[in-house]
């Protein structure tokens, strides 16, 4: 018995069905798994440049005969979601399992979407487990399933099954012998005169489907009282044992399709059926689709962020115990950006000049929160350099403030670099900031093309960003050290003033502090302190001001000497210990 | 309702919050339990608040905590126990590593700390533990964590011996005899409370 998470037991499950291939995206809740995946004997994984690539790579891997597993958060799903749809036309010749992790509540992501409706969209079959256990069972038998129907397959997950650990039961690796390829167009060519057969195969797919997924052991029926029924997936099954012990429940293991037979039997055996489910309402859409009655919940069930038993307790009227309530004079505790963050002061000289800042996804989307308050807008991956050229394109002609992108450089990799190009291609202005800190910070430190670090270690190749860059033919292009504040300021101000009308690009290169964690003796205040609070204003989380008197203080113990602060002191108050004491407990 | 006992572990990314989940969900395990440990990553780690779920029993369903249904929050910061108290049911039990942290806000004095966060814990019943000197004491500050489990064990049971072969299959070989001291220090001030 061993404490896996899901996502290690999802990486387990396909290990153990013979799947040789792994590609992926980092995203939180996902990245686990594909670094779990990594570590096992025989196996080819790696870190694709975004999900839409990890998915072809997938496909033609399939179609080669192996089989593969692809990972990603759900939105993710978004940018693969192109050759997934056709995908789910061609079918496979390897089995080919996608997990899709859900984050309902948003922890880590910037929506709450609902893969299940990619699932119905593609036609391709979604299991979902509800805790490691099955992860790994579900994984392992999904590429049976793909190699059955000729069809990929989805395994959805959310938060509180990829990141929760619970016992499980490993197996041994099959013995799977990788397929052999043939050419076969009609089947890999999707034009029309090919596209149309298959189109045509997939629904007639749909049909064996259905008829598969009544005997489906992956759902399961828990008669109890008569008088409630629940029908519920995943995390949302677990809440539900915890919150109507007297409740009959048909638990899904497949979310797509349903097995019509099965559920309509068992609206038949309670007196009122209810759907529980976070993030979206789509089972209830697909319970009712198939002409089953689904009854409103006693009080509402909330449609937004994450369940709990208590959260389904009080759909049915059952009040919240006793309990003390905080003290209202908590104050917040926002994640910050660490001490030491190469990025800290690019944002601090953003909103100095009050710039227009289009951000993006990552670490550095904290650059949002006070004190830096520096980024206007986030909305995708990528999207920082695309719509910094939209802003640019919509104020044009006016006196507008500058309009600065900030980019890391795994993001930068993922379709930061396309959106660039269109930048270039129509003459666009503007500055973009690719904030290149070595790694993909957010998700755990991953490799990405512009750090050469590959997921199972293999040599490789660190792509030269700023030849890139100027490959491009873009004419300004700098690489700056981020934790020199007069280089950083003058960079910033020679892209936004003199070269407003063009196209920058400025490089900030300095490794994330998590990386090689090197520490400095650290800095701390002295008695010519003015407490005017500047230092302060840098969010950094080893600076405090007395509540007070107003005079700056450092943690020596945050504090990891990278001396950002002591260039913003204007009385030489903040200096750097000259014994070999190193800060920094990070 | 499950039988599962329900441990809310909540302090500030960087803490070492879900290593202590993982120990003492191996413990639980250890001592014959069903377990399940709910842990978010991702953006909340950066400096944020954290909380990390451990439940255990004999049959196990859901993975998180719920408002005034949690037996035991063990904090691992005083402001976040006021943050976090609603969690806990009634008669649960409040174990505080004596320990503050300024959140940022406050830190660049956009915010203020609680008022008397110390009297409003005690009004709370809770066991406010001096983590950080129980494992200066035990040989290595980095202890902390281990010294406030110890302290669990107090109202867990799962005994001694089970925790120290979980300890020294989980830390780092060097700081195994400090890791097993902090336990034991953790221990007896919790029995002494």
């Amino acid at each position: 018995m061993e404490l896996m998470s899901g996502n290690e037991a999802i990486a387990r499950g396909a290990w153990e069905a013979g799947a040789t291939i792994g590609v992926a995206y980092p995203g939180t809740p996902s990245t686990e798994t594909m670094e779990s995946f990594a570590r096992y004997e025989g196996v080819y994984a790696e870190w694709c440049t975004n999900e839409k690539v990890a998915v072809e790579v997938g496909v033609g891997a399939s179609a080669a005969g192996a089989r593969v597993l692809a990972t990603m958060k759900h939105v993710g799903v978004n940018v693969a979601a192109d050759p997934l749809l056709t995908a789910a036309y061609t079918g496979v010749n390897g089995g080919f399992v996608i997990l899709a992790a859900d984050d309902p509540g948003m922890y880590s992501s910037q929506n709450e979407q609902d893969s299940h409706f990619y699932a119905l969209a593609a036609h391709i079959p979604s299991l979902d487990p509800s805790d490691s256990a099955e992860a790994l069972e579900f994984a392992r038998e999904a590429y049976e399933i793909s190699e059955r129907f000729d069809v990929p397959v989805m395994i959805r997950s959310t938060v509180r099954v990829s990141h929760t650990k619970t016992p499980v039961e490993v197996g041994e690796k099959l013995d799977y012998e990788q397929k052999a390829y043939e050419k076969d167009p009609a089947k890999w060519v999707m034009m029309p005169a090919f596209a149309k057969p298959r189109r045509k195969a997939q629904l007639a797919r749909d049909a064996k489907l259905r008829e598969w997924v009544e005997g489906c052991p992956f759902n399961q029926v828990e008669h109890k009282g008569t008088a409630v029924g629940v029908i519920c997936a995943g995390a949302a099954y677990q809440h539900v044992v915890d919150a109507l012990p007297e409740a009959s429940i048909l638990k899904l293991g497949v979310t797509w399709p349903l097995p019509q037979k099965l559920v309509a039997d068992f609206a038949a055996s309670v007196d009122d059926l209810y759907v529980v489910e976070e993030g979206s309402e789509y089972l209830t859409g697909q319970v009712k689709e198939l002409g089953v009655k689904v009854s409103d919940f006693p009080a509402p069930l909330p449609k937004d962020g994450e369940l709990s038993p208590g959260l389904i307790k009080r759909a049915f009227g059952i009040e919240v115990p006793a309990h003390d309530e905080a003290p209202d004079d908590v104050p917040g505790r926002p994640p910050a950006l660490c001490a030491g963050c190469p990025h800290r002061l690019v944002f601090k000289e953003l909103s100095r000049i009050k710039a227009i800042v289009t951000g993006d996804i990552g670490c550095y989307t904290l650059g949002t929160l006070p004190p830096l308050s520096s980024m206007d807008t986030c909305i995708d991956m990528g999207a920082s350099v695309s719509m910094s050229h939209g802003f640019e394109l919509a104020l044009a002609g006016t006196d507008h403030r500058p309009v600065v992108a900030v980019i890391g450089d795994s993001t930068f990799g993922h379709s930061g670099l396309s959106s660039l190009i269109t930048t270039v291609y129509n003459r666009g202005a503007g500055t973009v900031c690719i904030l290149d800190n070595r790694t993909t910070a957010m998700t755990g430190r991953q490799g990405n093309p512009f750090n050469g670090v590959t997921l199972q270690n293999r040599p490789s190749r660190e792509l030269d960003l700023v030849g890139v860059l100027e490959a491009l033919g873009i004419e300004h292009v700098t690489q700056v050290n981020p934790h020199d504040m007069k280089a950083v300021r003058s960079a910033i101000k020679t892209a936004t003033k003199e070269q407003a009308d063009e196209l920058s690009v400025i490089v900030f290169k300095a490794p994330c502090v998590l990386l090689h964690r090197e520490r400095k003796p650290f800095f701390f205040v002295n008695a010519d302190c003015h407490a005017c609070g500047a230092c302060a204003t840098l969010g950094c989380p080893a600076i405090s001001k007395d509540a007070e008197t107003g005079i700056a203080a450092i943690d020596p113990m945050q504090c990891i000497g990278c001396g950002q602060c002591a260039q913003y002191c204007a009385f030489d108050a903040i200096e750097q210990t000259t014994s070999s004491a190193k800060g920094g407990a990070l | 309702m499950s039988s599962a006992t329900t441990v809310l572990l909540c302090g500030v990314g960087g803490q070492g919050t879900i290593l202590a989940a993982d120990l003492l969900a191996r413990a639980a395990l250890a001592a014959g339990n069903q377990v399940k440990v709910s842990e978010i990553h991702g953006m909340a780690q950066r400096g944020g608040a954290v909380t990390t779920v451990v439940r255990f029993g004999e049959d196990v369903s859901t993975m998180v905590a719920d408002i005034g249904e949690t037996d035991c929050i063990v904090s691992f910061e005083t402001t976040e126990a006021l943050r976090n108290i609603a969690f806990l049911k009634e008669g649960g039990y409040l174990l505080v590593a004596d320990e503050t942290i300024k959140p940022l806000p406050v830190a660049c004095g956009r915010a203020s700390m609680p008022h008397d966060a110390h009297g409003k814990l005690n009004a709370l019943g809770a066991v406010l533990i001096p983590a950080h000197d129980l494992a200066v004491e035990a040989g290595n500050a980095k202890c902390e964590n281990v010294a406030i489990l110890g302290a669990l064990e107090s109202r867990l049971g799962f005994g001694a011996d089970v925790w120290k072969r979980v300890i020294e299959g989980r830390v780092p070989p060097k700081t195994i005899e400090a890791n097993v001291k902090a336990f034991e220090l953790g221990l007896a001030f919790a029995d002494g409370q």
